[in-house]
């Protein structure tokens, strides 16, 4: 069920995208999976959407590129017969007009700039770090929506390489990231649902993120202390506390595990609260164990 | 729970609860996955319970506050009355889920100068992706919901959650998202006066446009074209109405609630909001900490550790076992002590209140009640 040869499963499609709701440690998740396929020998790239910078901190010695929608719809744009005014479409905003008009342009011109580095093959594993929240359904419908807003031209094309893309399980899986909680995993129920009905692309493992992988505690109270007298109180409403939380936890794997088929892959709780690149390398040894 | 402050809880007005008595508006932001939706809920029902007409505003509601709540049908686009138990002293929770689209056609409807027009706008194509697409409509449409529930004589509180954003200002400047869309250049472009003086314009009539509806198609390029047509005349209402919502955010009685919760990353983003939020003179009126690890006691981390070996050495593993336990609570809780550090700096000047992390997710009226003895502590 869980840690049963994770990077197998993950590695049978060239391009992976992680996606979560925010707060679930999807780029943590990223970089643990980058750094484990690194250390097995596989050329990664990590690709992050939002300009966040936190991948090429944690993972300094890998290929870490940053997609922009701005700057892929302009190179689009130059690739399409704007060569000279494109910079002043997207500088003028024009470009949210565009987006407008024609809603996921500005996702599907990412996913098409994506396409293309899938399709240079120098890579064995693309990671993507996908859009936070509830847009990462926005994001892999974008291509499906526009296919049918715009019946001719070279969205209408891009549109279709792209649905190719996501809907090829060797090329294209996507992996959902979530926490042993209640609503997280109420959340990942949802968005499954609505990528297998509206997407159609392979569904890889899912992560769940900060499990507390301690054995279990004995109750506290059936403990003999022997003469220790200081601190036992607070001993004893530590290990109940843990009790509980585990407990918590236990239901909410058990739940995801009857109403999700897929692999699980369970990463454990660091005792910081913030990681570094040590961190993740910590993970990814964890992860491959 | 923050004596460098030297606050006195209760009644001083730099305590949470004197933040919330003297508010009609409480706007929480913060990063996603904080707990921001719960500690709205969590405040407006304590607000209630001491003698406020409270709605509260929620962008996306988990379904399980909504069940928390009691509200056996889950949140709708009109505020809902909560039942809440203790209503001696005459106050009242009401709760609602912004409906964006709705909420966007009412804005329009106000201010169309007929239903002809307003039924122009709201059927076209452009306006309906704009609706649902334009970055920031989520945040507008929240600070319209806002003014209009502040307008609501129902209500003498409204407690907004903002939409999960990484970018305070999204909210901040959202009353103005719509005017400065149409101010836009592009608009101009599509609206430039033709020769014969008339601002009408087809896409034959320009070239930069032709090439845009060859690559986005040209019906939905006509589709925006007659949008923008549809909107001439409607912007100085827009304006006016941005001006008083704006207006609303800057008033002494509306009061920002930052809600962070002790992970790096989210600690990085509380910084950047209140940096982003002092930048343009708002301040933050009180900061919430949430999902603290407690620390079960003042002793070390150390001590519960040679516990734990003495007893391993003893062959007593169970005790042993217990004691690691509470040394690996201690580490958790003062790493995340470690990492609040550098915020809790930064927004001294408010009322901070912390509040534990519970052993499982609020889903109920019991969990809600706990949160609230911590937050008006």
């Amino acid at each position: 069920m869980s840690n049963v040869n994770p990077l197998a499963d993950l590695t049978s499609s060239n391009l992976v995208i992680v996606a979560g709701k925010g707060g679930v440690g999807k780029t943590t998740v990223t970089a643990v999976l980058a750094r484990a396929a690194a250390d097995a020998g596989q050329r990664v790239l990590v690709i992050e959407l939002d300009g966040k910078e936190a991948l090429a901190e944690l993972l300094p010695d890998l290929d870490v590129r940053s997609i922009s929608a701005a700057e892929s719809l302009e190179e689009y744009l130059v690739e399409h017969g704007f060569k000279r005014t494109a910079r002043r479409l997207v500088s003028t905003g024009v470009i949210d007009v565009i987006g407008t008009a024609a809603p996921g342009i500005d996702d599907l011109v990412v996913l098409g700039k994506i396409k293309q580095l899938e399709r240079s093959n120098e890579w064995d594993l693309i990671l993507v770090d996908g859009p936070a929240a509830g847009h990462a359904i926005k994001f892999l419908t974008s291509a499906s929506g526009l296919l049918d807003a715009v019946r001719s031209g070279p969205v209408h094309d891009q549109a279709k390489d792209v649905l190719e893309l996501l809907r090829d399980p060797q090329r294209c899986g996507v992996l959902l990231v979530t926490l042993p909680e209640a609503t997280p995993v109420n959340e990942l129920i949802e968005t499954l649902a609505a990528l297998d009905e509206r997407v159609g692309v392979r569904l890889a493992s899912v992560v769940v993120n900060q499990v507390d992988l301690g054995d279990p505690l004995p109750d506290p109270d059936e403990i003999d202390f022997g003469r220790a007298r200081v601190q036992i109180e607070d001993a004893i409403a530590a290990a109940a506390f843990r009790r509980a939380h585990l407990a918590v936890q236990a239901a909410e794997l058990a739940r995801l595990t009857t109403e999700v088929q897929l692999q699980q892959i369970h990463l454990s709780a660091r005792p910081v609260a913030g990681l570094s690149g040590d961190d993740i390398e910590t993970l990814a040894k964890q992860l491959v164990r | 729970m923050t004596p460098e402050l030297g606050d006195v809880p209760g009644t001083t007005p730099n305590s949470f609860s004197g933040v919330v008595e003297g508010a009609s508006v409480l706007v929480c932001c913060g990063s996603g996955g904080v707990g921001k939706t719960t500690t709205a809920a969590v405040i407006g029902l304590e607000a209630a319970r001491r003698g406020r007409r409270v709605v509260v505003v929620t962008i996306d509601p988990a379904r399980r506050l909504a069940d928390a709540l009691g509200l056996a049908d889950g949140l709708t686009g009109e505020p809902q009355r909560v039942p809440v138990d203790d209503s001696s002293v005459g106050g009242e929770l009401w709760a609602m889920m912004l409906d964006t689209p709705a909420m966007f056609e009412r804005v329009v409807r106000a201010n169309a100068p007929d239903a002809a027009q307003a039924d122009r706008i709201v059927e076209n194509r452009f306006y309906r992706n704009l609706a649902g697409a334009l970055s920031g409509t989520q945040e507008y449409m929240a600070s319209e919901a806002l003014h209009e529930l502040h307008g609501d004589e129902r209500f003498d509180l409204v407690v907004v959650d903002t939409p999960p954003s990484r970018n305070a200002l999204d909210f901040l400047e959202a009353p103005g998202v719509l005017t400065r869309f149409l101010e836009h250049k592009a608009f101009k472009l599509l609206m430039m006066p033709t020769r014969t003086g008339l601002r009408v314009l087809t896409v034959a009539t320009q070239p930069i446009l032709k090439a845009i509806g060859r690559v986005v198609g040209s019906d939905v390029l006509a589709d925006a074209v007659a949008f923008f047509q549809a909107f001439a005349g409607m912007d100085v209402g827009f304006r006016q109405r941005a001006e008083a919502v704006t207006a609303l955010l800057r008033a002494d009685t509306t009061r920002f609630i930052l809600v962070a919760s002790p992970q790096r990353d989210t600690l990085t983003e509380a910084g950047w909001f209140a940096n982003q939020l002092a930048g343009q003179g708002f301040s933050v009126h009180a900061t919430v900490i949430n999902r603290l690890h407690p620390r079960f006691g003042e002793g070390s981390v150390a001590d519960a550790a040679s516990r734990a070996a003495t007893a391993t050495e003893r062959g007593k593993f169970e005790l042993a076992a217990v004691w690691n336990n509470l040394a690996e609570l201690r580490t958790i809780a003062d790493a995340e002590r470690a990492e609040l550090a550098a915020l809790l700096e930064q927004v001294a000047d408010s009322t901070v209140v912390e509040v534990p992390l519970l052993p499982s997710d609020v889903h109920d009226v019991v969990a809600l009640d706990v949160l609230a003895q911590h937050l008006f502590a």
